[in-house]
């Protein structure tokens, strides 16, 4: 299975990634080329194999309910670009 | 031409833990903006997500409730999409294992008819912040405090074939998650969401047709209208010749439709992998067991239990189990009132709930307790006060929030079931109508609701009317 140039696009825009025609196809065939090794893969006989969810053989740890958390919105809000009343300002989304 | 409608809910149910799914912040409502968003639902570089144990519990006692498969091993996934209210770029959310497979909940249906609908999942993931669009200086204002609130999304099978049974299958829901203790169910506060996923096919088809997403529903009402629109809408489309598209739709309370969202140009690419950030989640065979332990008497068992030991009608016993506050209330009310199942049932039902709706106030809001009315209830059952006298306390106790023997006494109010009392009253009455008692024995039977009231009214409405009856009607016919 190969990738082609206008899968790379759609991929890359998913991905908010912009890049140029040569790039795009740059990519086309390095990302076709995992894919083929996942095509490798699969020839191979996983009927009792569990899917690997993690590359750690551990569960996950969970944590008591509990407001741990306090008010730091002043120091957060120093890094953003523009804020108001409290609020983060992003560009104008139109739904 | 015949169609039919095939309806299946995505219901976003908020779970009331204190802090959020995989961070320590708050999740009270209504706080200041961002002041409940922590590093990690801010996505900050370098965060890890830790799993909030009491969501897990709280999805696997839905679970249970539904008797649902729960899963003993599941993952969370990263669904990706950009949107500035979701500042990751991704929402944690569950995909391939979720902690709850398939269950089953029985609704009532038009005819009265039990229904299976069939609940295809329940999964956790973290709620996303709001995004504010009035004018910010022609920018958009982001609040993330609801960002990473717990959510366990209840998904269904297209199993409803009208609006009014994905309205009885919502209720239920909303109800059973109220029950449970695992939702507040405040749907004006975003707590309990639901998206209908609407299409129609000719009766008789086996295929579905294609469907559209209504979402911005606040309400049972404006669910079942959204629902009744949408399917008239692509009804008409159908008809033309049209093809109906794939899409989401908002529905709009004030004008009554519902409106295509701009289309996606990707349609749901959301490319969900496995989040490296959260290790599997593995739950035991004594971790279920003890949450079992937990669940609470759940409404259909409840509803069977108030018809078998209260002897309530099915449909009081529908009204009075609807809620777990409305069952709660009742029982209190029932144990304080010494037994009177039947009376509390017919106070609670009628004055107290009409009250409550021409005040619209909800049933916590009561100014009149559950131990008030069931004292007032047994006032009455013990003869102390008549029912009619009875809805004067209710009057007073409703303002003034004291107890029924308070008012009782302050007022005066008590019942005369003096006989001699009564008696003289009776003979005054009689005496003083003698072209009335001529009517009576004139076989004029009607006379009699007079000369009740007036042996009421002479005893300012404390007389005890089966009392008045037999003196009456033995005095009269003398």
């Amino acid at each position: 299975m190969a990738l082609n140039e206008d899968n790379v696009r759609s991929i890359a825009h998913l991905a908010r990634l912009s890049m140029t025609d040569e790039e795009r196809g740059h990519y086309a065939e390095e990302l076709s080329t995992i894919l083929d090794f996942v095509e490798v893969m699969r020839s191979i006989d996983t009927t009792d194999v569990v899917p690997m969810a993690h590359p750690h053989h551990a569960t996950q740890r969970l944590r008591p309910d509990v407001v741990t958390e306090t008010d730091q919105r002043e120091k957060f809000q120093h890094q953003a670009p523009a804020t108001e009343g409290g609020l983060y300002l992003v560009p104008k989304v139109i739904d | 031409m015949q169609w039919e409608t095939v309806i299946g809910l995505e219901i976003h149910t908020q779970l009331a833990t204190n802090s959020k799914i995989f961070s320590g912040a708050s999740t009270a409502f209504g706080a200041e903006p961002n002041t409940q968003a922590c590093a990690v639902d801010l996505g900050l570089p370098g965060v890890l997500p830790v799993l909030n144990q009491e969501a897990v519990k709280m999805a696997v006692k839905f679970g249970l409730a539904v008797n649902a498969e729960i899963g003993m091993r599941s993952i969370f996934a990263r669904k990706n999409y950009f949107y500035p209210d979701s500042p990751k770029g991704y929402q944690i959310s569950q995909f391939e294992l979720p902690i709850v497979g398939k269950g089953s909940i029985d609704i009532r249906v038009d005819d009265g008819e039990l229904k299976r609908i069939t609940i295809t999942r329940a999964h956790l993931e973290e709620d996303a912040g709001k995004s504010l669009h009035e004018d910010f200086h022609g920018m958009t204002g982001i609040d993330l405090n609801r960002a990473g609130t717990p959510l366990l999304e209840i998904v269904s099978e297209p199993d409803m074939r009208s609006a009014k049974e994905a309205v009885a299958y919502a209720r239920k829901i909303h109800s059973l998650v109220q029950y449970l203790q695992i939702c507040d169910g405040n749907m004006q506060e975003g707590s309990f969401r639901v998206d209908a996923n609407v299409s129609v096919r000719l009766r008789g088809e086996d295929e579905l047709g294609t469907r559209t997403e209504i979402k911005n529903v606040n309400s049972f009402r404006f669910l079942e209208r959204a629902i009744n629109f949408e399917v008239e809408r692509q009804i008409d489309v159908l008809e033309a010749g049209g093809k109906v598209v794939q899409e989401t739709r908002l529905y709009d309370a004030d004008l009554d439709e519902t409106r295509s969202m701009r289309t996606k140009e990707e349609a749901n690419d959301y490319r969900y992998f496995p989040d490296p950030d959260l290790l599997p989640v593995a739950l035991d065979d004594a971790f279920i067991a003890q949450i079992k332990t937990t669940l609470p008497e759940l409404p259909d068992a409840k509803r069977q239990r108030f018809m078998a030991d209260y002897g309530l009608q099915e449909a009081d016993a529908d009204l009075l189990t609807a809620s777990r506050e409305m069952a709660d209330y009742f029982e209190s009310a029932v144990e304080t009132s010494g037994g009177q199942a039947k009376l509390v049932s017919n106070w609670l039902t009628t004055e107290l709930t009409g009250r409550l709706n021409k005040e619209d106030k909800s049933l916590g809001e009561s100014p009149v307790a559950a131990i008030q009315l069931g004292e007032l209830v047994k006032r009455i059952a013990d003869n102390t006060i008549s029912g009619k006298i009875a809805k004067q306390v209710f009057d007073v106790m409703w303002q003034s929030g004291e107890s029924p023997d308070e008012i009782i006494e302050a007022q005066g109010l008590k019942q005369i079931t003096d006989e001699g009392a009564i008696e003289a009253m009776v003979d005054e009455v009689i005496a003083a109508n003698p072209e009335q008692v001529e009517q009576f024995r004139a076989g004029k039977a009607k006379v009699m609701g007079f000369f009740v009231g007036q042996v009421m009214k002479a005893s300012k409405g404390k007389a005890n009317p089966q009392q008045i009856n037999a003196l009456l009607n033995a005095k009269l016919k003398e």
